[in-house]
């Protein structure tokens, strides 16, 4: 029954590094601005322009 | 590039391709697409030097009209002054700066991807990033490579010409209180959360049979997670119950902090001294909900704002005239006797008196009137208008700080914070609350202890007052506030807080803004007068007024709505202030003012504006404009005069009053040529009256009003544009659902009292254990959660389904 003593030490270690992260997720801004990066993500890296350029060979 | 483009008769209606509206005017071919104006074919140009013509591609016709813009090359000198510059920027390393634009005009997909692409149309800028919602982007650039005018030239040369105005140069601090709130509540869940993992085995008597060591570690474990939620996520309740009692008031915070340290010190007893398992858990969760609540109390509407006052709507800079010379310098350093020169679309930033020029002053953001007044040489032109028409000087009479208008924000009601006037529900009662609470928890302390038993005596009384830590209480009011901020916000009145709500349930006295608040442009009533019109000059009228801005023009143009206008072959000449004038088969038509088509001033109405029609100088008669109430208004004024008194103010002359009485009856009291302090001291005397007064207003001129009032609503038709500080935001076409919104504000504190009354029953039901001692642990536990749980969804569900049911939502949910 002892392991229990290391589970528990793991699992607040495990729940005190979530809780680390989202408190740098929030001071790095990542939850300001919820509406954007959702329209950003759409735009093509490379966007395909006609007249010009061979399609870049980069896998994306 | 000129060469390249040449103007075309009108054939047929093409449109634009960088902005999308109908070529009206002449369209400019230019590399096999066509647009509207040159600025639009600039800004085309632009992007296709640089490579960035997906931005066509991502939206359709994505730009915004440039025909509007100022061409001006000199006005962004004044961001060449280091002071200036400093205020502005937010952050500097070396060379590298980055600045954040307000770009009021970013709309779409293709915006977003331009102004992060700028880093393509010149090297000096390393990235650009837009925040859509709030319609920011924050700009880091090289300074040795491109300096911050030249940065927002380039930003106004393809159409995204920043907002930059006189707010932004004091240094904004608002720095959001959500973060912290949020942390607690983070810190709060974590530990409630472990705590509540490691009491379970304790709830099913587990513990017993992992052995006592487990038992201790748990409950050792328990104690350093209720640490932080103790010191730090309750830390504002402290706060806040210390400077309650310090003003000699209780309000609701002081029983929870009071409920907060006895379960603390009494679990550590307990735990440390007793060897039991303490409430810590109980702890846990109790800030936890607790801080959900006032986290959901808190919604804010990024875009609005209401704070604003006479800064953010004031350039940041004015064109000054030093012997013959323009320069641009920063408004603050305009001085009186400064020779000004204000030109089209610009603001006049200071009373001043004219020197030269027709000045056509628009006064529209400070009256809510449209229809610009003219000014003659000589005469003072109060700051906050805008001129229309060609460029005028102006000599400063005062600071920009000091005028006619301005002087209001000077006026002692702007510095107190408004303080809340009437006492909240929640700290009404929360007094009682707590003497009851204590009394309670000393009369069953006296009961055991005369009985012979001081240990159990100790252990009822600070039951007692664990029991009734008032978390259910604490919650109700939060939670049906923000229901109701939630509720209204779906109706487009958007409040700046809920105390609001409180405030507004309190309301007896309303006073309206007349102009631009119970009357609006869109709504003008015209009406024609003299020899019927044929079609032919009904189709002539029509052709003259859709080539002139003017707001009388516009108002003519959508009465004439169906008529076709006929093709001219000549250009409508406009005199400023005056009107306009044709020559159509060989004949002068005006249409103007009395003076421009020299009409004799017999029986004219008044309390109007009057377009006078006239061919070769025979005046055939004339269109009277009166300025139409909103919709829905008489029904409105009707309603609320049937429950409180009913005021207007206005700054016109009183030659509406008879017309309004007739419309809205005898009761309501008018006030005429009310200037803003006026207004504001209106108010003020209604205040010291002891009504508790609602302001509804739409311009700065009734700011002071706003501010003044208990509750101060600021309509305004587009809800993002301009509005005065106000407590309340509400966009003009809602008006009329305003005593829909006040009745709600009382359901609202009946639904807080009714879920007062829940809570009650919960903490009878614990007092009635706790006096006798029987309080356990796993008692709490199971109550506490219990309580709030369903407090909340009692007062969610009631909010929601009044809402609905009163039509102020589509759906329930």
């Amino acid at each position: 029954m002892e392991v229990i003593f290391i589970l528990i030490a793991i699992s607040l270690i495990l729940a005190g590094t979530f809780l680390f992260l989202f408190f740098r997720a929030m001071k790095g801004g990542q939850f300001d601005d919820n509406h954007t990066p959702a329209i950003r993500i759409l735009f093509e890296n490379e966007p395909k322009n006609k007249d010009k350029k061979v399609p870049s060979t980069k896998s994306k | 590039m000129s060469n390249s483009s040449k103007i075309l008769p009108q054939k047929e209606v093409s449109t634009c391709y960088h902005c999308g509206e109908d070529c009206k005017e002449e369209i400019l071919q230019f590399d096999g697409k066509e647009f509207c104006c040159t600025g639009c074919q600039l800004v085309y140009e632009v992007l296709s030097e640089n490579d960035l013509c997906d931005y066509y591609t991502i939206g359709e016709n994505p730009g915004v009209s440039q025909k509007e813009v100022s061409k001006r090359d000199n006005r962004f000198d004044y961001l060449d002054d280091m002071d200036v510059i400093q205020k502005l920027i937010d952050f500097q390393q070396g060379d590298e700066i980055h600045i954040t634009f307000n770009i009021p005009l970013i709309h779409c997909a293709s915006c977003i991807w331009l102004l992060e692409n700028l880093h393509k149309i010149h090297p000096g800028v390393i990235s650009g990033r837009v925040d859509f919602i709030k319609k920011r982007v924050q700009v880091k650039f090289l300074k040795d490579q491109i300096s911050l005018k030249e940065l927002v030239r380039m930003l106004s040369k393809i159409g995204y010409e920043p907002l930059i105005n006189l707010a932004d140069t004091d240094k904004k601090k608002v720095q959001s209180m959500d973060k912290k709130l949020i942390t607690k509540l983070a810190v709060a869940g974590f530990c409630f959360g472990n705590m509540m993992l490691f009491s379970l085995p304790e709830y099913f008597s587990e513990a017993e049979l992992l052995g006592t060591g487990f038992k201790k570690t748990f409950n050792y474990l328990n104690v350093l997670l209720a640490l932080p939620v103790f010191f730090y996520s309750a830390t504002d309740y402290y706060r806040s119950a210390w400077l309650s009692i310090r003003n000699k008031a209780v309000n609701m915070d002081v029983p929870i902090a009071i409920g907060i340290v006895t379960l603390f010190t009494y679990s550590l007893y307990d735990i440390f001294i007793l060897g039991n398992e303490g409430y810590m858990d109980t702890l846990g969760g109790l800030l936890f909900f607790l801080l959900i609540g006032k986290f959901y109390q808190q919604k804010t509407y990024d875009t609005l704002s209401f704070d604003r006052d006479y800064k953010s709507y004031f350039p940041i800079a004015v064109t000054r005239l030093v012997r013959d010379e323009e320069e641009v310098i920063p408004l603050a350093k305009l001085n009186v006797g400064d020779i000004i020169r204000v030109r089209n679309t610009e603001l006049i930033p200071a009373d001043s008196i004219l020197l030269d020029g027709v000045a056509l002053i628009d006064y529209s953001f400070v009256t809510g009137e449209e229809v610009p007044v003219s000014r003659k040489k000589g005469e003072l032109i109060y700051a906050g208008g805008r001129q229309k028409g060609k460029a005028i000087s102006l000599a400063v009479q005062k600071s920009p700080s000091q005028g006619y208008l301005t002087d209001l924000w000077n006026n002692e009601s702007f510095d107190k914070e408004n303080s809340m006037g009437l006492e909240s529900l929640a700290n009404k009662i929360s007094g009682k609350f707590t003497f009851t609470v204590l009394f309670i928890a000393l009369l069953s302390f006296a009961y055991w202890a005369w009985a012979g038993n001081i240990s159990l005596g100790v252990l009822t009384f600070t039951s007692v007052l664990i029991i009734t830590c008032p978390c259910a209480l604490a919650m109700s009011t939060p939670f049906t506030l923000g229901n109701t901020l939630r509720v209204f916000g779906q109706g487009k009145f958007y409040l700046k807080n809920s105390h609001v709500i409180e405030k507004m349930a309190k309301i007896d006295t309303v006073v309206f803004d007349k102009t631009g608040t119970l009357t609006a442009p869109s709504q003008a009533k015209v009406q024609y007068q003299g020899e019927p019109l044929s079609d032919e000059s009904k189709a002539l009228i029509k052709a003259m007024v859709n080539q002139s801005t003017h707001a009388l023009s516009n108002r003519i143009n959508t009465w004439l709505d169906g008529v076709k206008a006929i093709k001219l072959d000549e250009d409508v000449e406009e005199i400023s202030g005056k009107g306009l004038k044709i020559i159509y088969k060989s004949q002068e038509i005006k249409l103007g003012s009395a003076e421009y088509v020299n009409a004799e001033s017999g029986t004219l109405p008044e309390g109007g504006n009057l377009v006078f029609f006239a061919i070769e100088d025979l005046v055939l008669g004339y269109f009277f404009i009166q300025s139409g109430l909103r919709k829905g208004i008489d029904q409105l004024v009707t309603t609320i005069k049937s429950q409180k008194q009913v005021h207007f103010l206005s700054g016109d002359q009183d030659h509406e009053r008879r017309n309004l009485k007739r419309i809205f009856g005898d009761n309501i009291q008018m006030s005429f040529n009310q200037g803003p302090s006026d207004k504001l001291h209106y108010i003020k005397s209604l205040n010291d009256l002891g009504k508790n007064t609602l302001m509804v207003g739409d311009g700065l001129n009734d700011a002071g009003a706003l501010r003044e009032s208990k509750v101060g609503i600021a309509v305004t038709d587009k809800v993002t544009n301009f509005s005065p500080a106000s407590d309340a935001i509400m966009d003009a076409a809602m008006l009329y659902k305003l005593p829909s919104f006040l009745d709600f504000t009382k359901t609202s504190r009946k639904i807080i009292k009714a879920s007062f009354g829940l809570s009650f029953t919960y903490n009878t039901v614990g007092v009635f254990f706790a006096v006798q001692g029987l309080v356990s642990p796993v008692f709490c536990a199971i109550l506490m959660p219990i309580s709030s749980i369903s407090v909340v969804l009692f007062t969610t569900i009631t909010t929601n389904y009044i809402a609905y049911k009163r039509g102020l939502k589509d759906k329930i949910w």
